[in-house]
């Protein structure tokens, strides 16, 4: 007698393929699901804000009234916000990848600090908030500055950018290395004449996704206790400010229907500026790509 | 006759302080590198000082098995944590409804399916949907979720639990779908091939090969997601209310931790008040509901590890 | 640095018949990958302006040696050492040596061919740049010697200042060999360097390899027999981590004095 009756397997064969063909649509429509749900969340905020875009939007400062508040201090907000961040987050986050690929030992003390990236990168953006609020806002004195909340963001988006320069730095092929070190250069020479620059790309875009991550948190901002109504603009590092989505958020909870068009607005510039950012760590990627 | 060049280097070396730079740069490196332990560290003190002077004013007792939470209240201050508890829960459960069947079909679908150009499409768009501010979810929870939901079910306040929860899950779609989607590729070819060749359907090969052997990496996705939506803020300060209450109701005004914190943060709660302190107790609380969860999800990606 | 360019004006001990002196003497040379140990008990001396070829079947250690040489083989993890290895009569694990040194005088040459992401000029100006060389005109008088040196002069001139890769992978070779010339070695190490090329840039870095010898020193890893009967005065045989056999090339190959030489020259494994 046979194990297996082919008769039997071509009656069964036609239920299994309608099954595989049922799952099939089955998964796709979730997936188009979550697609749709992105076109969906920028449809409605297109519609709901481009009739507030205006030069005035951009160049005013916020108001009691829908139709004159702008955005202006919260734009420029952003931009000095950035300005402290990008320095403090690169250079911490490259420092630390160079420590861990090129420096340190398989040790207790490396596998300490691998762990505690990765667990770091875990903690949820408000309790940063309070980190923020206790070291940099009261113990240090900084106030709700520009520095404070910059120093915040920085510590909130240093994992992921230590993390991107090392997948950067691991890449750089190991030959680039022993052609540097066969040539009598030292470790230091190496890393900033050889390695250094074959990681940069992609440490760029790794860092710039990271940025554009800090440019649109708000919790930490609202913990350490950045305003929300500004009429000046900061000249300095010491200054008070606001920053984008402190702003949105404070348009989306008030109660008038006409302030949610402004936040709508808001929420374009913001996504505008993301956009941006990220289109330039996508051309510096694909520009770098397959050097070797 | 210029020199040998071996002559010009060992005229240069003298000159040079290789030596010294050799043995400073690691330790600056070091330094730099311990800044994010440092930051832990930080982190976890901050919390527990200020912490303990929270219970000082408040029995720790009456905090962890307390089931009222009135803050504000002037005479009858009462710090009980398990409403906010339960309303963080509210979210994330109904997060993990929406997130968990859609974003693993999503996975299955990008490693069993489609084909490279479907891929290309999609991969980018899930990394859009992940690149989106929180603040931009609670706006679209607030203004357009909640609206469409009060249409078909008008029981339903403009605060609730279901629609910050929809659009939390909606955040955390591409944290499952890419994380999981990551574990069924690394499931090698062969294996998949193996199945295929004995006439196995596609969903077969998911549903039989892939899904078991990815499953400790699927299943890290989703605590991690649930980690996530845990430590959501912006949506549920939006769209979720600030209520806390201790009881099952989805259709009405909730109040989760961390909007607890944001709620206190945006007020005039002066510094060295019990408000004040509440917050990092909050904080502490939900730090340890996200460490359990980031901890239990690398447990079972090593733990349960597939070996090829 | 002094006393190695003394050393080696100065009459050498260690002379043979046609009055060449010792670059390399090894000494009960061990090595250990962590338990594994790699090459055992080697002695060799190794002539100037000679070629010496290392073969061997794979596994044999002979890549290993070769890197030991330069000490790159410390790059990896859980190497322990134990012997001697006499650079021009100085000690090369001695602690006051340092590895950079060592590699200023000793050029090496790899497998794959590694230029830089960097330019032509850049990646043969690199040595000289990072030893302290700066000034554009004695760069620019180093760069084009040596890519005469490595026979790729004609090929290159006219685009310095392309990237290095976009060359064709035997030309790219010959850019890693023109880089290793420019700090003037004394010695260049060889690390099968024709493997991953075609056959007819293969030749030509054969020709320049007998064009090198004039000036330098050369010591190549290869896994193609007729490669080192072509190029090489001497031929070292590994097996096993161990030297079974080392005379000159024209003996190895027809008159080898060990069983298991005859066995592998004639193809009978490895």
């Amino acid at each position: 007698m046979r194990y297996i009756e082919q008769q039997t397997v071509v009656k069964r064969m036609n239920g299994r393929l309608i099954a595989n063909a049922i799952f099939k649509y089955i998964f796709l429509a979730a997936t188009l699901l979550a697609l749709l749900a992105l076109v969906i969340l920028l449809y409605r905020i297109v519609s709901q804000g481009a009739g507030n875009l205006s030069i005035d939007f951009l160049t005013n400062f916020a108001s009691r009234f829908p139709d004159q508040a702008g955005i202006k201090a919260a734009l420029v907000g952003s931009l000095w916000l950035m300005m402290v961040v990008a320095p403090t987050s690169i250079i911490l986050g490259v420092g630390s990848a160079i420590y861990l690929e090129e420096y340190a030992k398989q040790n207790r003390i490396t596998s300490f600090i691998r762990m505690n990236i990765s667990n770091l990168a875990g903690v949820p953006s408000v309790v940063f908030g309070l980190l923020g609020l206790t070291i940099f806002v009261r113990a240090m004195a900084l106030g709700n500055s520009i520095l404070a909340a910059g120093f915040t963001m920085s510590l909130l988006i240093l994992p992921v950018i230590i993390v991107a320069a090392q997948e950067a730095i691991r890449a750089v092929p190991g030959e680039l290395r022993d052609a540097s070190y066969g040539m009598g250069a030292t470790k230091w020479q190496t890393i900033v004449n050889i390695i250094l620059p074959a990681a940069i790309p992609g440490i760029l875009t790794g860092s710039i996704l990271a940025l554009s991550r800090a440019i649109g948190e708000t919790a930490p901002l609202i913990v350490i206790g950045v305003p929300v109504i500004i009429q000046f603009l900061p000249e300095g590092v010491m200054d008070t400010f606001t920053a984008l989505p402190m702003q949105i958020y404070d348009w989306s909870s008030r109660p008038q229907q006409e302030f949610q068009a402004v936040a709508a607005a808001g929420i374009i510039v913001l996504m505008a500026v993301l956009l941006s950012m990220n289109s330039i760590a996508v051309i510096i990627r694909n520009k770098f790509d397959k050097r070797y | 006759m210029r020199p040998s060049v071996q002559e010009m280097i060992a005229q240069s070396r003298g000159k040079r302080n290789k030596k010294v730079i050799e043995k400073i740069i690691p330790i600056i490196l070091f330094l730099i590198a311990s800044v994010s332990v440092l930051t832990s560290i930080g982190i976890v003190l901050t919390l527990i000082f200020e912490t303990i002077t929270f219970f000082t004013r408040v029995p720790f007792f009456d905090f962890i098995t307390g089931t009222t939470w009135l803050p504000f209240s002037n005479n009858e201050a009462q710090f009980g944590i398990w409403p906010l508890i339960i309303g963080t829960l509210k979210i994330t459960v109904i997060a993990i409804i929406v997130a968990v069947p859609i974003g693993i079909s999503a996975a299955i679908y990008l490693s069993e399916y489609a084909s490279e150009n479907v891929r290309r499409v999609i991969k980018p768009v899930l990394e859009v949907l992940a690149g989106v501010p929180t603040i931009v979810y609670g706006f679209f929870a607030l203004t357009f979720v909640t609206p469409v939901l009060q249409a078909v079910f008008p029981e339903i306040k403009i605060f609730n639990a279901i629609s910050p929860g929809i659009v939390v899950g909606i955040m955390i779609i591409p944290m499952i779908a890419s994380l999981s989607e990551d574990a069924m590729s690394s499931v090698p070819k062969s294996i998949r091939e193996g199945a295929l060749a004995m006439g196995s359907t596609k969903f077969e090969v998911a549903w039989k090969i892939t899904i078991p052997a990815a499953l400790s990496g699927i299943v890290a996705s989703i605590v991690l997601a649930i980690s996530r939506a845990i430590g959501e803020t912006m949506i549920v300060s939006l769209a979720a209310g600030s209520t806390p209450r201790f009881d099952g109701d989805f259709t009405g005004s909730i109040q989760t931790m961390t909007a607890y914190i944001v709620q206190v943060s945006k007020g005039d709660a002066g510094y060295g008040t019990t408000i004040y302190y509440s917050i990092y107790a909050v904080g502490f609380t939900l730090f340890l509901f996200t460490m359990a969860m980031n901890i239990l999800a690398s447990y079972v990606s090593k733990r349960f590890r597939e070996e090829y | 640095m002094t006393t190695i360019i003394t050393n080696k004006s100065a009459s050498g001990t260690e002379a043979d018949q046609t009055g060449k002196k010792a670059v390399y003497e090894t000494k009960q040379l061990n090595l250990w990958y962590g338990s594994n140990h790699a090459l055992k008990n080697i002695d060799l001396e190794i002539m100037e302006n000679e070629v010496t070829a290392i073969i061997g079947p794979s596994g044999c250690g002979k890549s290993t040696f070769i890197k030991t040489l330069n000490r790159m083989v410390e790059l990896v993890p859980s190497v322990k050492t134990s012997g001697e290895i006499l650079y021009r009569g100085r000690n090369i694990f001695d602690n006051d040596y340092g590895v950079e040194e060592l590699r200023t005088r000793v050029g090496m040459v790899f497998q794959k061919p590694n230029p830089f992401p960097k330019s032509i000029y850049d990646n043969v100006a690199y040595g000289p740049r990072i030893h302290g060389i700066k000034k554009k005109k004695i760069l620019d008088e180093i760069v084009e010697k040596s890519l005469r040196g490595a026979a790729i002069w004609e090929e290159v001139k006219d685009r310095l200042n392309e990237n290095a890769y976009s060359i064709s992978g035997g030309q790219q070779q010959r850019i890693c060999i023109a880089r290793a010339l420019a700090i003037e070695p004394d010695v260049i190490l060889m690390d099968e360097p024709t493997s991953a090329l075609d056959p007819i840039s293969t030749l030509k870095v054969e020709e320049l390899v007998q064009e090198l010898k004039k000036d330098y020193s050369i010591i190549i890893v290869t896994h193609n027999m007729q490669q080192a009967a072509r190029i090489s005065d001497k031929t070292a045989f590994f097996l096993n981590g161990e030297v079974i056999e080392f005379d000159y090339t024209d003996t190895i190959f027809s008159n080898p004095s060990d069983k298991r030489t005859e066995d592998y020259i004639s193809g009978r494994f490895g």
